[in-house]
């Protein structure tokens, strides 16, 4: 399906005709989310919701976008992603498991003694992780700040940062400070993912405390503003590469997904941002990602 | 016992003042000659907290981060993250004040070599008042797992200081005075991170220290010494981790240990030392601080004085004492 998505600027751009690969990024995004079911099935906590919303996301970014070496996770040249929705770490490790960084079987150790798979992801423990998180808010600073390494310290304009947020953590005042200066020194490179899916724990983000205007809030920074449908990869991944082509500016795609996508009872209900699924949702949950076929 | 090489003009009673924060900012640019890899982040602070001169001699190693101490260290952690030394400097009340949990989460959880960097320690803030003197921030350094707490004596101190946390990997916290304070250490004197050095010996009391607090221990025990009492006086600069070996021979040694800080007595320096000996070799101690209120408004050595923290009054505590 052609899609079509509206800059705030008012330009409207069309996507390019697709690689066939969106097909393939499509039944990745399928398993990445089987996986995230099955993880917190055996962890028997953690936040379904985001992490199932980000799949199609995920599955863009380390199928499409991220220039990464599969043998080392320390490459000098590649991409970085920082994950400041520390919560959403299930969609992270079911993609390293994905693109087969780590084993399918290391993902039911999520959450228990002794994993490299912590509840929130830590840097020392893995090497495929950029940054420690978990406390909201603390990501896009990081982000801004390896970015401005890359570009003032390295001058280096080809690797790129990436920073998934959620958008309740922009709650938070540490991401506006994070944003002005970005803007400030035109980190072009850095580009911020708000995973605009309207929950957080106690609520819809507008209940909580309001963001919108969201796309001005960002503009009025100073940023280059791109919204699409966050569960289409296909307009993810134009995302990007408009992102790319801006050389003045940092990019934030705000990303409207749907929290809980491809689960019925959870899409949209701010209750699972933070629930286990009991026996019952687990299997209704897997027949219906199961029933998805792409092959 | 080291030799600590103490200031020939300082044990002549000759003081020459100076503020630690100037010389850490020596220092700084002395490292940044050597290490490219060095830069500074302030909050709106620089020349305050001694960026001086590093901000003219490379402003392209200077990021100006506004008043965000929040935004401060976790850029500072991003850099770090890409093989920077990145020290983030900011009044000690701000950052680490304003920012713990993002030092915690993006430094230390992430154990990123971040040099965070507090100025305007304790009361010698001065005119400022309690807002700006921090008296609680050894607190929250030291009881994060990975962070290196430094509170240096004095100028010539602090330069070594800003040399030796560039060299280490580790997450550290830097603690600066704002006032002028006597120089009592010289160019020869060690410093290493982790090492507390014997500056006097004797055999009544052990006088820990740290910070500027070591000149009036030193000035304390020659005040002792005429009324017949000895005082080993011990200066530990690194305050996390304790140089526990020399703490411990020395409270065995003498049998009575006196801390002394510009900083709360709950959960600070004092505290650490309790912890060691209390576990390891149970001594009678002091603890001499400030005792659970704020600071004010004065000039600094007035402040010092008030709350207790010059060698007239150290000394009359522990004639009493003893």
């Amino acid at each position: 399906m052609m899609t079509i998505f509206k800059m705030t600027s008012g330009a409207i751009v069309s996507n390019l005709e697709h690689h066939a690969s969106i097909h393939e990024i499509n039944r990745h995004a399928r398993n990445i989310r089987i996986n995230i079911i099955k993880m917190l099935a055996t962890a028997g906590s953690g936040h379904p919701a985001g992490a199932l919303g980000l799949a199609d996301i995920y599955a863009a970014l380390f199928f499409d976008v991220l220039h990464y070496d599969l043998d080392n996770p320390k490459s000098p040249d590649r991409d970085i992603l920082v994950i400041s929705n520390g919560h959403t770490a299930p969609v992270f490790y079911a993609s390293l498991a994905e693109i087969g960084a780590i084993s399918e079987k290391e993902l039911w150790t999520l959450r228990k003694f002794g994993s490299r798979l912590q509840g929130h992801p830590e840097r020392n423990r893995l090497s495929w992780i950029e940054n420690t998180s978990g406390p909201l808010g603390e990501g896009l600073s990081q982000a801004a700040g390896m970015t401005y390494a890359l570009k003032y310290f390295d001058k280096n304009e080809q690797r790129k940062v990436y920073c998934t947020l959620g958008d309740g953590e922009l709650d938070e005042g540490n991401i506006w400070e994070a944003t002005m200066f970005a803007s400030k020194n035109h980190l072009n490179n850095l580009i911020a993912i708000v995973d605009r899916n309207h929950i957080q724990l106690d609520g819809d983000t507008e209940d909580v405390m309001p963001l919108e205007p969201l796309d001005r809030k960002f503009e009025s920074f100073g940023w280059q503003v791109l919204q699409i449908n966050g569960n289409d990869p296909a307009e993810f991944i134009d995302a990007c590469s408009l992102a790319h082509k801006n050389l003045d500016q940092p990019t934030v795609i705000l990303a409207h997904t749907i929290p809980g996508k491809g689960v019925d009872f959870m899409e949209g209900d701010y209750h699972w941002h933070g629930k286990a699924l009991n026996d019952d949702e687990i299997r209704s949950a897997l027949s219906q990602l199961e029933a998805e076929k792409y092959d | 016992m080291i030799d600590f090489n103490l200031n020939e003009r300082f044990l002549r009673g000759d003081f020459e003042n100076k503020a630690v924060r100037e010389g850490f900012g020596e220092g700084l640019v002395e490292v940044a000659r050597n290490n490219e890899k060095v830069v500074a982040l302030t909050g709106d602070v620089g020349d305050s907290v001694g960026l001086g001169e590093f901000i003219k001699e490379f402003p392209e190693r200077f990021v100006e981060v506004g008043i965000a101490e929040q935004n401060l260290v976790t850029i500072a952690s991003g850099m770090a993250s890409m093989g920077m030394i990145p020290f983030a400097a900011a009044y000690a009340a701000f950052s680490p004040g304003r920012c713990w949990e993002q030092i915690r989460t993006s430094i230390c959880l992430n154990n990123m070599p971040v040099k965070i960097v507090g100025s305007h320690a304790g009361v010698n803030a001065g005119p400022d008042g309690a807002a700006h003197q921090i008296l609680e921030d050894i607190a929250l350094m030291r009881s994060l797992p990975n962070m290196i707490v430094v509170a240096p004596g004095d100028s010539v101190e602090a330069e070594k200081v800003a040399v030796a946390c560039a060299k280490d990997s580790r997450p550290n916290y830097l603690r600066l005075a704002r006032a002028p304070s006597p120089i009592f250490s010289s160019d020869n004197s060690p410093f290493e991170i982790g090492r507390a050095y014997v500056l006097r010996e004797g055999s009544d009391v052990s006088i820990c220290t740290t910070g500027t607090m070591t000149a009036q221990a030193l000035l304390a025990a020659q005040i002792l010494e005429k009324q017949g009492i000895f005082a080993e006086v011990v200066h530990c600069p690194t305050i996390k981790p304790l140089d526990s070996e020399t703490i411990l021979q020395s409270a065995r040694k003498t049998g009575r240990v006196v801390t002394v800080e510009e900083h709360q007595i709950a959960g600070g320096f004092g505290s650490a030392v309790a912890e060691l000996l209390s576990q390891n070799s149970p001594t009678l101690m002091k603890i001499i601080g400030i005792n659970d209120r704020f600071g004010q408004s004065g000039a600094a050595d007035e402040l010092l004085d008030f709350y207790g923290l010059t060698a007239p009054k150290i000394a009359n505590i522990l004639a009493s004492w003893l």
